[in-house]
């Protein structure tokens, strides 16, 4: 069970990986673009003066649609598996999904409460419309978190497997309160509900991609920087005290790096489910579990393959569109049942 | 060094540990005896931090070790448990790094000291396997190697806490691991280890601390402590207690 690729060549392999994946992800779509005019748009879009006027079409699918969503996935493909990551490090098992700490369903539900409640209350003023369903989610996520995180505390410390316990617990609360809105909801609102529930890129906008930008490269930036306590918690929480670290006070950063990363990700995107799960758990088997490598690649490994998932949504029924969040379950369910039956879990 | 004042723990309700006042010293292997439940484990959970006193005080160098910095105390204070949860497939020498992790040794020392460690514990073989792939007593020997590299080369001043680092050793390496302990202790460091085993006990302890119910019913040389009444008056055991015929040292046979 050694790595199979020295980190080096990992990274590198993931480099390109992602540039194909990016380049793909401008090009393609229902107005597929050559090679050469992407270049060029991207370049103009940038303010560099090349090609002509016919480029101007180009320009506009590629800063207006194709650009924003392709960021969109880049960020949130990113951030999905870097929180995996922190919570599979958290609970010390490769098996752990940024879900289990009720961040997933706490959004879902607020999601649900903006959708429903916005429609009952007869809509917004046109200008909040759009933030308030990434508001409620993004504030249902952080607020179950915070319940589940609460929940565990125990005379000063933070028990991990209470922790777990009370994530389904809650899980399963939201569930019911979900089930509700939907009951009470209307076919148009139930339709919005259901798209959102299984994940789109589609309708990208720069306004979207800002606040789960901020948030990503907070992220990104962090984790890394627990990398050793990460590795040292893999040994077991005492032991990590014993090597010097503050427990408690990086599991309280974990949870909040994954409330706060998973929470943005969800409320810019929809659910997306798996990426969490299966990135970190594939990149441990290619490089082994050491956090100082894992957390990069998996950042670059979660945005390319958010990225081609995205590209099969967008390709597979076209012009028709799948939500994002049944191609990752599709591929990602079957490739965990793999990782389960060939026995190295 | 590392002393215990007064000490008492309690879990619940229950006081599992009280009245023990100890201190370790430079150089010496301090063997904890007792049966099940004895409070050995708890002593040793005292005596790193990890369990608060509900009376009395920790200190190493006149300083509570609650008051240490965390790195700072790791440099110092050594602990191996009982089991390791670690479920992850890490190479051997990754483990054994880990040791390092309180320390700013630079990689090629740390590699160095790495592969030092290993082979005071035996284990240097193991070297490029998976842990996950290691029996539970290869197990065992790597983490006493991390425990060993996060100290090492071992001095004056510095503390090991071993919580019966021979459990789930062949009678062959538990030798060897012992005879690593003494060594590593002649370079200066305490060490405290928790045996079961009363023959171990006596060949490679300097003085023993014998554990009855949360109090320490003796505290002395091999000889003193490694007595019939003693031992019958806390194991409930029956023993015929002999020298050793070619070392000298106390020889515990069942009656």
């Amino acid at each position: 069970m050694n790595p199979v690729i020295q980190p080096r060549s990992l990274f590198i392999a993931l480099g390109l990986l992602l540039v194909l994946a990016l380049w793909l992800s401008l090009a393609l779509g229902p107005v597929s673009l050559p090679l050469a005019d992407t270049l060029q748009a991207a370049l103009r879009l940038l303010g560099l003066p090349v090609g002509g006027v016919e480029l101007e079409q180009a320009e506009l699918i590629l800063g207006q649609i194709r650009l924003p969503r392709t960021l969109l996935g880049l960020t949130v493909g990113a951030v999905l598996a870097l929180c995996g990551v922190a919570m599979q490090g958290l609970f010390r098992n490769p098996l752990a999904d940024p879900g289990l700490v009720g961040v997933s369903s706490g959004a879902a539900l607020g999601a649900a409460v903006a959708i429903v409640g916005g429609a009952a209350l007869g809509g917004l003023p046109e200008v909040f419309a759009p933030y308030l369903l990434s508001f409620c989610a993004f504030i249902g996520g952080l607020g179950v978190t915070a319940l589940v995180y609460r929940l565990g505390r125990r005379a000063g410390e933070t028990s991990v497997a209470t922790m777990l316990l009370a994530g389904i617990a809650l899980t399963a609360l939201a569930g019911a309160a979900i089930g509700l809105f939907t009951y009470l909801a209307d076919d148009a609102t139930l339709r919005t509900l259901t798209f959102w529930n299984l994940g789109s890129l589609n309708g990208a906008s720069y306004q979207r991609l800002w606040p789960l930008l901020l948030v990503t490269i907070a992220v990104a930036l962090w984790l890394p920087r627990r990398a050793r306590a990460l590795n040292a918690l893999l040994l077991g929480e005492s032991e990590a005290r014993h090597l010097g670290f503050g427990v408690e006070r990086i599991k309280r950063e974990l949870v909040l790096c994954t409330a706060l990363g998973v929470g943005a990700a969800v409320a810019a995107a929809g659910m997306i489910g798996f990426i969490g799960l299966v990135v970190p758990h594939l990149m441990r088997l290619l490089v082994g579990p050491d956090h100082r490598v894992l957390l990069p690649a998996s950042a670059l490994a979660g945005a390319s393959l958010l990225l081609l998932a995205d590209l099969a949504a967008r390709l597979l029924l076209a012009p028709a569109e799948l939500p994002i969040g049944i191609v990752t379950a599709l591929l990602g369910a079957p490739f965990f049942l793999y990782l389960l039956l060939r026995g190295r879990v | 060094m590392l002393r215990a004042e007064n000490l008492a723990v309690q879990r619940g309700s229950r006081t599992v540990l009280s009245d023990i006042d100890l201190a370790l010293q430079p150089g010496e292997v301090l063997g904890v005896l007792g049966p099940n439940g004895a409070g050995k484990s708890t002593l040793l959970g005292a005596l790193c931090g990890e369990l608060p006193p509900s009376r009395g005080q920790v200190l190493l160098d006149q300083r509570r070790l609650g008051d240490w910095p965390g790195a700072e105390r790791a440099r110092r204070l050594a602990v191996l448990p009982q089991t390791s949860t670690l479920n992850f497939a890490f190479r051997v020498e990754e483990v054994v790094a880990m040791g390092r992790l309180p320390h700013a040794s630079g990689q090629l020392r740390d590699a160095q000291i790495v592969g030092e460690a290993l082979q005071a514990a035996d284990a240097a073989h193991l070297a490029g396997r998976s842990y996950l792939a290691l029996s539970g007593g290869e197990r065992q020997r790597v983490h006493l190697a991390r425990v060993l590299a996060q100290l090492w080369p071992g001095g004056e001043g510095q503390i090991l806490l071993l919580d019966e680092p021979t459990s789930m050793l062949d009678p062959l390496h538990q030798h060897t691991t012992l005879q690593a302990t003494r060594a590593f202790a002649e370079r200066g460091a305490a060490v405290l280890v928790i045996l079961h085993d009363l023959n171990l006990a006596a060949r490679y302890c300097d003085r023993l601390l014998l554990l009855d119910r949360g109090r320490a019913h003796a505290l002395g040389s091999p000889e003193q402590v490694l007595r019939a009444e003693p031992l019958q008056a806390v194991f409930g055991l029956e023993v015929l207690v002999q020298r050793h015929p070619q070392r000298g040292h106390p020889l515990i046979v069942a009656r």
